[in-house]
């Protein structure tokens, strides 16, 4: 019998993680994400023996991961905007490194301190790099709280999987709001010792070490390519999406997270007007499904791209990317807090495809 | 015997002398395991070489190479993990005791200990820096203090003494405006996660051998699970002090240790011996 739980999706995180066998979460309260940090601190050690320490700060946090993953163990934090800045310095250098971790980052309103309100201001800064250096991380992006918890043993296997820093991006109502959530059996923990891991070096193998320092350029240059060439990979295994009634439709609305469920509602109160709306909502943002959205903006019904989101336009560079012209792509966003409604939606579609619809 | 003949006899006898000392009964030092044959990178009269091989060879004495895990810091040291023979892992500027920590946690029953510089750990990680100790956490910190930035060329560090030149206080350091040296292990010492706090140097033999009871201190102190310890070893910097390494190793006696006296500023008491 299925085992439904209602859930603030913070806590339903925080549980998932513990059946995950996470081995270590380090972290520093921040509104709207502390739950998770609360969460942790009541149940993980207890139920599984998972470590759970509280930082001084968001920076000391990401290099407690990047020690704990560099021995091999399941290793992640949590923040919201303001702490994941901070983290830059430090995902930077687990990329670099190579090191397996889950970083979730449940988005306010900013810039600056800003509001603790749900925002999607984040998408560059996630998808494009944020710290320096060329380097990728993998980004999820639930919708719901169900895929709050279904992602979090997602990240941990694809973080494994490719030795890259993964994030879990979601908004901050999807942090605080309830939904019923079915939850996956606990995993044990893991005894594998990686054959990379910093765990003491026995006298038969070579002394593992985790830098991201190669002074030498050509050596520095290998490196660089031989990342290049992981997220290239990373982009032709890993990319995930969802497209509701896109094939035939008049309108495509392409968002992500809440927003995506948002744009879903809209669509219905547009059938019942006899537009016919598709949403299309990337699942992973980066690898971002590019090849699906060119492939439905050559349709010859479709008028044009409606890209919704909680920022000032960070995702629709990616949606144009993709449609590269074949069709119109508009955008509507909301800033500092601000959700949008379906019928914010709804007008925005009649208003930049005025005349153009049936 | 003309001149000729004696070298030749001395070369001979020479050869057969070395014959006879160098055996195995009569040797009385060895390069530690823990040390690699990579030639180290740092200048001459350095003291991070000296550090490094008590390092290498109180892991040795211990025998725990195989359940030792270090973190290697940024600036001159950083290629520390090239010399010595164990897991490493580099750590960002500042954040070695953020890193230590989250293997030590992880990995509870290994030795953990990070290698810092001035810079690293009294200027931009001073926040991980307090804030390890005063969690308590059970790993060891070596503290390499020679107050000045070596790496980048010899900016001001926080531990530059008053009125020392550097390229950045070209003029010497003037604490009204650029604030006083940070004496960092006088102030972990106050916290009650610390269990042992020194101040060693490794100019001198004596303190050497002094520096390495400490490290061998702290190593057997980590296995009882007693907390951190910290041991600042006073080093020089020939390089960016403009000085020949004996002149550095005089001025750090007469300038250094002034200013940063020798000796252990906190003890565990007998009992919890």
């Amino acid at each position: 019998m299925k085992e439904l739980k209602l859930m603030k999706g913070n806590e339903a995180l925080a549980e998932a993680v513990i059946r995950s066998g996470c081995d270590a979460y380090f972290g520093y309260p921040i509104t709207p994400q502390s739950e998770v940090l609360e969460y942790l601190s009541a149940e993980a050690n207890k139920r599984t023996g998972m470590i759970v320490l509280q930082a001084e700060s968001e920076v000391a946090s990401i290099n407690m991961v990047y020690g704990a993953a560099g021995t091999g163990k399941l290793a992640m934090t949590s923040s919201s905007s303001p702490g994941i800045s901070l983290m830059q310095e430090g995902i930077s250098y687990i990329a670099c490194a190579e090191l397996p971790c889950l970083i979730v980052n449940v988005m306010r309103g900013g810039p600056g301190l800003g509001t603790i309100q749900p925002s999607q201001g984040d998408y560059f800064q996630a998808v494009k790099g944020g710290g320096h250096g060329d380097y990728k991380m993998i980004v999820l992006a639930p919708s719901t709280v169900q895929e709050m918890v279904d992602y979090v043993r997602l990240s941990f296997e694809l973080a494994f999987k490719w030795k890259n820093p993964v994030m879990l991006l979601a908004d901050g109502a999807l942090g605080q709001m309830m939904e019923k959530v079915e939850f996956f059996e606990q995993q044990p923990r893991k005894t594998k010792v990686e054959p990379w891991a910093t765990v003491g070096k026995p006298k038969d193998r070579e002394r593992n070490i985790i830098t991201s320092l190669h002074i030498q350029p050509d050596k520095m240059e290998e490196i660089n390519l031989h990342l290049q060439k992981k997220y290239k990979a990373i982009e032709e295994e890993e990319i995930r999406f969802e497209a509701i009634n896109c094939e035939d439709a008049d309108i495509i609305l392409t968002a992500f997270g809440l927003v995506a469920r948002i744009c879903q509602k809209a669509a219905q109160l547009a059938k019942e007007k006899g537009i016919k709306v598709g949403v299309f909502r990337p699942q992973t943002l980066f690898p971002f499904p590019y090849e699906a959205l060119s492939k439905l903006s050559s349709s010859p019904k479709l008028k044009g791209i409606l890209d919704v989101e909680m920022n000032a336009g960070q995702m629709v560079e990616d949606v144009r990317l993709a449609v590269n012209g074949k069709t119109r792509v508009e955008f509507h966003g909301r800033m500092g807090g601000v959700v949008p409604s379906p019928e914010e939606v709804l007008a925005k579609i009649e208003e930049k495809f005025v005349g153009e619809l049936v | 015997m003309n001149e000729k003949t004696m070298l030749e006899e001395s070369t001979l006898d020479a050869a057969a002398n070395e014959e006879v000392i160098c055996c195995p009964e009569n040797v009385v030092y060895e390069k530690p395991d823990t040390l690699t044959d990579t030639p180290m990178h740092y200048c001459p009269g350095c003291g991070h070489g000296v550090a490094h091989k008590l390092i290498a060879e109180v892991i040795d004495e211990l025998g725990i190479q195989s359940q030792t895990v270090g973190v290697a810091p940024v600036g001159c040291a950083v290629f520390a993990y090239n010399y010595l023979n164990i897991d490493m892992q580099e750590a960002a500027h500042g954040r070695a005791s953020a890193v230590a920590t989250g293997i030590k946690r992880v990995l509870p029953e290994k030795f953990v200990f990070s290698y810092q510089g001035d810079g690293d750990l009294a200027a931009i990680g001073t926040a991980e820096t307090i804030h390890t100790c005063n969690r308590g956490e059970n790993i060891l910190i070596v503290f390499i203090n020679n107050g000045i930035y070596g790496m980048t060329g010899g900016q001001m560090a926080p531990t530059t003494l008053p009125g020392m030149k550097s390229t950045t206080s070209p003029y010497g350091r003037d604490v009204e405006t650029m604030g006083n040296p940070l004496k960092i292990t006088d102030i972990v010492a106050t916290l009650p996660g610390v269990y042992y706090a020194t101040r060693c140097a490794v100019n001198t033999p004596n303190n050497v051998r002094k520096a390495k009871k400490a490290i061998t201190k702290s190593f057997e102190y980590q296995k009882l699970n007693k907390g951190l310890c910290f041991v600042e070893i006073v080093s020089n910097c020939p390089s960016n002090w403009k000085m020949t390494p004996s002149q550095a190793n005089k001025w750090l006696e007469e300038n250094m240790l002034p200013y940063y006296p020798l000796g252990e500023l906190k003890v565990p008491n007998d009992k919890e011996k």
